[in-house]
C-alpha cells in the first residue's frame, strides 16, 4: 500500500546518520512507525531526572536545547537542530534523563521507539557504532570499561563506499612461487629463473622460505666474481626473508618494503618465516596495482641529481596525497608515506647543499625537523620549521664552525623553499643564528626554557620539543634529548606550565546551524581547526609522554598509542584521542586540498551533518583529555 | 417504521461505527483522537464530482503516529481530465485502487468516533456524505473541526477564506506532497498543532472552542 507520509519521512531520515547506513527496506519500515510531535517554544520535551520515554527524538524542524540544571542554573550543554538525535542515552542505559530538553524554537520532532532502535542495533553494526559514538559525550563516564563496543566512532564508520580502496584491499600475489632447495647451485637456480622468466627465486627448506635470490644478487655477488656459479645458492641468498600473512593489504606491503628496503615479500601460511610458503609478493605487483606509487617516488628521489627533480617529486607527492585522501586510505599509512617522502626530499636537499660547499662539514652535525614535520604529521605543505645542531667545538674554532653551518643552512633552506616548502614567517629555520647552535648551546637553550617557563618559552618548547632527526649524527640528538629529560626531571613544575598551555584552547561544545556553540564567548562562523581541535590533542600527547619520560616518539598517534601501554587505566580515552586526531587531521587535509590552503579554517556553512557530528565527537574527546590534564596537574589552581 | 426497518438492513461495518459513539466521548484535547484528513476529488461539485483518494493521520496526545495513518485510492467511473494536473491521479494509474464502497468502509473503520479535522472541512465531509448516500447510508456522525475556521479564532484575523498554501506560509510549514490527500492531511495536522498552540498562548482554550460553528461554512 502506498504510504506518502512514510516516504517523506524516509526521504528526510536517509540524509542523516545513522539512518544513512541502513538498508532501504529497514529504513522505510522505521519511517512507517515514526511518531511526529510538535513542541512549542520554551516547552520541555523531557526534564532532568524524569523516567525515559519510549522514544528517542530526531529534530525535523526547529531547535532543541539540552540543559543541565546545576543549583537552579540552566547550563546549555548542546543545541540540536535539523537531523540531530537526542534523548537516547537514557533509553540505552535504562536510567533517568540527565539533561533537560527544551525547545529553543518551535520544533517538529520525529520520535522513534526504543524497540525499533534495538532492531537497528542488532542488525547493523555500522549504525550501532555510530549511535553509541554520538552519545558518548552525554554519558557521564564515557570511557567506562563496561560499555560494549567502541565508544568512539572509528574512522571508518561513515566511509560508506568500499570501492576504490585498492590500498586497503588485499593484493593478489603470485601463488606459484619459483623455488629451489638450499643445495641447488647458483647456475641451476639461474637457469630456473631464465626458463620461468622471473627476477627472483625463493630458497625453501621443508616448505618454509629460508632465503631469496634476486637478479641483483646475481649481478652483485656472482657477476663480479665474488662467488662462482658452482657455489650453492645458500651462500649468496638474502636471509632471513621478510614474511607476511596472505591478508596483507597494499598499504601494509608497501610499508613493509620501505621499512626493510626490500622488493619481495614472502607470503606464508601463518605469516611467520616458520610456516609453509604460499606465494611471493613483489614490488612490481604493487606498481601494477596502481601506477602512482610512493616507493617509486622514493626511489626516484634517491636517484635525483638536481633540485628540479625534487620539486617535481614533491608535486607528485601532493597528487598522491590527494588520491589517498579521496580513497580514504588509512591515515597512518598516509602519514608514513608522506613523511618518508618529505624526509627523503630534505636529505637530498642537504646532500646537494653539502656538495655545493667548498669544504666538508668541519664537525658532525644533525639537521632537525621541528613542529608538524618533526612529528611526522605534515601532510599539506606548511612552513618549514627546522634547526641545526653541531658538535661542541673549542672557543677559537666556534666562529668559523658556526659561519660554515649558517651558510650551509641558508643553502638548505633556500632549496627547500624552491621545492615548495614556504619559509617560516617566525624564522624558525636553521639559517637563523638563534637556531643553528652547538650541542652545549642547545642544552642551555632548552634548560633556559624549562627553568624560566614564560609564556613565550613554553610556546617555543611546544615547537622545539617535537624535533626529529632528518640527517646527520644521531648521537648528538640523543645527547640533547637526554639532557632535556634531565632538565624536566629536575624542574618538574615545568610540566604544569606546559599543561596550562595545553588547556589554552578548550574545544567548543558543538554546532548549531552555521554557528559554533561555545562554552563561553562569541559564536563565529569560521572554525580554527588547528588551534581549537588539533593543537589541544598534540599538546596533550606531548605533555603526557614527556611526563612519562617516553623518548623518541614524536608522532601524536604513536604518542597516544604509547600512553595506552603505560596508562592502561586510560586506554579508552587515549584510543579515542587517536581516532579523533586521525579524523581531524584527515579532515584538515581534505579541506586544504579542496581550497588549496593550509586547511586550518573551516567554513561552518559547508559542513555536512555527518561531518559536524564527527567533529563534535572529537570535541568530546578533547574535552575529556583536557579534563584529565586539569586534574593531574592541578591546573585549575594555576589558572 | 420505515427508518427502523432500514436500520436493520445497515451493513455490519456501519453498525459497528455507530456503536462506537455510544461510549462516553472524551472532553479534553489530550484524551481525544483526532483524525486529520483530506480528499482529492474530480472537482468541486458535491453532487457530480467523486472522491479519488482519502489520506488521513491520527493525532493523540499531541503526537502524529505515522503507524496509524490512512491512505487509499478509489476506483471511480466519473473522471475529469482537467483536474488531473492538480491531484496527479490517473484513471488507470499504477496505484492500486479500491471500489468506493469498500474504501468508505475502510475509512469508517479507521475513523471510529474520532474528531474529524480538515482544512475547509465542510467540503470533504460533504464528499464523504455523498458517497455514503450512494451506499444508502446516513451521514457521518463525527464531530468536526475546520482548521480554516479555527485560524479565524486567532486574534486580528479577518473573516476570510485562507487557502492551505497561505497558512503554510504564515506558519512556516514546508509544503511537501501538496495536493496528495496524505500530504495535505499531514500538513493540515501540523497546521492544527500550530494554531492550537497560538490560541493557547492568547487565551484559555476550551475543548468546545475547537468545533466548527454550524452557520459558518467552509469553502461552500
Amino acid at each position: 500500500m502506498k504510504n506518502t507520509i512514510a516516504e517523506r519521512i524516509y526521504d528526510f531520515l536517509k540524509n542523516f546518520p545513522p539512518f544513512n547506513v541502513l538498508e532501504k527496506k529497514q529504513l522505510f519500515s522505521i519511517a512507517t512507525q515514526v511518531k511526529v510531535t510538535y513542541v512549542e517554544k520554551e516547552n520541555f520535551v523531557f526534564k532532568q531526572k524524569q523516567k525515559p520515554h519510549e522514544n528517542f527524538y530526531i529534530v525535523k524542524d526547529g531547535a532543541i536545547g539540552l540543559y543541565r540544571t546545576l543549583e537552579n542554573e540552566q547550563i546549555l550543554v548542546d543545541i540540536c537542530d535539523e537531523g540531530d538525535i537526542f534523548g537516547l542515552r537514557a533509553l540505552i542505559q535504562g536510567d533517568n534523563y540527565l539533561l533537560n530538553a527544551k525547545a529553543k524554537e518551535e520544533s517538529i520532532l520525529y520520535a522513534i521507539s526504543i524497540k525499533t532502535l534495538k532492531e537497528i542495533i542488532e542488525t547493523n553494526d555500522k549504525a550501532n557504532k555510530f549511535l553509541i559514538a554520538s552519545f558518548s559525550t552525554n554519558i557521564r563516564s564515557p570511557y567506562a570499561k563496561n560499555n560494549n563496543g567502541h565508544l568512539f566512532a572509528n574512522e571508518d564508520i561513515s566511509q560508506a563506499n568500499k570501492s576504490n580502496l585498492s590500498d586497503i584491499q588485499t593484493i593478489n600475489y603470485s601463488k606459484q612461487p619459483i623455488t629451489c632447495s638450499k643445495n641447488t647451485s647458483i647456475k641451476q637456480a639461474a637457469e630456473i629463473m631464465c626458463t620461468k622468466k622471473v627476477g627472483s627465486i625463493l630458497i625453501i627448506e621443508n616448505k618454509n622460505p629460508v632465503g631469496i635470490i634476486t637478479d641483483k644478487d646475481l649481478r652483485l655477488k656472482v657477476a663480479t666474481g665474488l662467488f662462482s656459479i658452482q657455489n650453492k645458492v645458500s651462500e649468496i641468498m638474502s636471509s632471513p626473508v621478510i614474511t607476511s600473512h596472505a591478508k596483507i593489504t597494499t598499504a601494509e606491503a608497501q610499508i613493509a618494503m620501505l621499512k626493510h628496503k626490500i622488493t619481495h615479500l614472502c607470503i606464508t601460511k601463518d605469516g611467520s618465516p616458520n610456516s609453509e610458503l604460499l606465494g611471493v609478493l613483489s614490488e612490481h605487483d604493487i606498481v601494477v596495482l596502481h601506477g602512482n606509487n610512493p616507493s617509486v617516488l622514493v626511489k626516484e628521489l634517491k636517484r635525483a641529481t638536481n633540485i628540479n627533480t625534487l620539486r617535481y617529486i614533491k608535486e607528485k607527492a601532493s597528487n598522491l596525497l590527494e588520491g589517498y585522501i579521496e580513497q580514504k586510505v588509512p591515515l597512518l599509512f598516509i602519514l608514513n608515506i608522506i613523511s618518508e617522502i618529505n624526509d627523503a626530499i630534505a636529505i637530498k636537499a642537504i646532500e646537494f647543499s653539502i656538495n655545493e660547499m667548498k669544504i666538508k662539514p668541519p664537525v658532525k652535525f644533525s639537521w632537525l625537523a621541528l613542529g608538524s614535520q618533526g612529528r611526522h604529521e605534515q601532510l599539506l605543505i606548511t612552513d618549514q620549521d627546522n634547526a641545526l645542531v653541531f658538535e661542541n667545538v673549542s672557543e677559537e674554532n666556534y666562529k668559523t664552525t658556526k659561519t660554515y653551518f649558517l651558510k650551509l643552512a641558508k643553502k638548505i633552506n633556500n632549496k627547500l623553499h624552491f621545492v615548495g616548502y614556504e619559509n617560516c614567517p617566525a624564522e624558525m629555520m636553521a639559517s637563523n643564528p638563534k637556531w643553528c647552535l652547538s650541542l652545549n648551546e642547545w642544552k642551555n637553550q632548552f634548560n633556559n626554557w624549562i627553568t624560566k617557563p614564560t609564556e613565550k618559552a613554553v610556546m617555543m618548547c611546544t615547537i622545539f620539543f617535537d624535533y626529529s632527526l632528518v640527517y646527520g649524527d644521531g648521537n648528538l640528538v640523543h645527547k640533547l634529548s637526554e639532557n632535556i629529560f634531565k632538565s624536566i626531571h629536575n624542574y618538574e613544575i615545568f610540566l604544569n606550565f606546559l599543561g596550562r598551555n595545553a588547556l589554552k584552547n578548550p574545544p567548543p561544545l558543538g554546532f548549531f546551524r552555521q554557528f559554533l556553540v561555545e562554552q563561553n564567548g562569541d559564536n563565529k562562523d569560521q572554525f580554527d581547526l588547528k588551534s581549537r581541535a588539533l593543537m589541544p590533542l598534540i599538546d596533550a600527547a606531548r605533555l603526557l609522554t614527556l611526563s612519562h619520560q617516553i623518548k623518541d616518539v614524536n608522532n601524536t598517534i604513536y604518542r597516544f598509542q604509547k600512553l595506552v601501554e603505560v596508562e592502561p587505566q586510560n586506554k579508552d580515552l587515549y584510543l579515542s584521542c587517536v581516532d579523533s586526531f586521525k579524523i581531524l587531521l584527515r579532515y584538515r587535509t581534505k579541506q586544504g586540498i579542496k581550497h588549496n590552503d593550509s586547511g586550518r579554517y573551516v567554513e561552518l556553512n559547508n559542513l555536512s551533518k555527518s561531518e559536524k557530528l564527527k567533529l563534535k565527537g572529537c570535541f568530546g574527546t578533547i574535552k575529556d583529555v583536557q579534563e584529565l590534564l586539569n586534574i593531574r596537574y592541578n591546573l585549575s589552581q594555576m589558572m | 417504521m420505515i427508518s427502523i426497518f432500514k436500520h436493520k438492513n445497515y451493513p455490519p461495518f456501519w453498525k459497528e461505527y455507530v456503536a462506537k459513539f455510544k461510549t462516553k466521548q472524551p472532553k479534553t484535547i489530550k484524551e481525544t483522537r483526532f483524525v486529520v484528513f483530506d480528499t482529492e476529488t474530480t472537482g468541486l461539485d458535491i453532487a457530480q464530482d467523486r472522491i479519488l483518494s482519502i489520506g488521513a493521520v491520527s493525532i493523540f496526545n499531541q503526537v502524529i503516529d505515522v503507524g496509524d495513518s490512512f491512505e487509499i485510492y478509489l476506483k471511480q467511473n466519473e473522471f475529469k481530465n482537467e483536474t488531473v494536473e492538480i491531484h496527479g491521479i490517473l484513471k488507470e494509474g499504477s496505484i492500486s485502487k479500491t471500489p468506493e464502497n469498500k474504501a468508505i468502509e475502510k475509512f469508517l473503520n479507521y475513523l471510529g468516533d474520532s474528531v474529524l479535522v480538515a482544512h475547509h472541512a465542510a467540503f470533504d465531509i460533504a464528499m464523504l456524505n455523498g458517497a455514503l448516500n450512494r451506499m444508502n447510508l446516513p451521514k457521518l456522525k463525527n464531530k468536526s473541526i475546520d482548521t480554516g475556521i479555527l485560524y479565524k479564532k486567532l486574534e486580528g484575523k479577518k473573516d476570510n477564506h485562507f487557502s492551505l498554501d497561505v497558512l503554510c506560509k504564515e506558519f512556516n510549514i514546508p509544503k511537501h506532497d501538496r495536493h496528495t490527500a496524505s500530504g495535505d492531511a499531514f500538513i493540515t495536522a501540523l497546521l492544527f498543532f500550530k494554531i492550537i498552540s497560538t490560541l493557547k498562548q492568547q487565551r484559555t482554550l476550551h475543548y468546545s472552542d475547537l468545533f466548527r460553528v454550524s452557520n459558518k461554512r467552509g469553502l461552500i
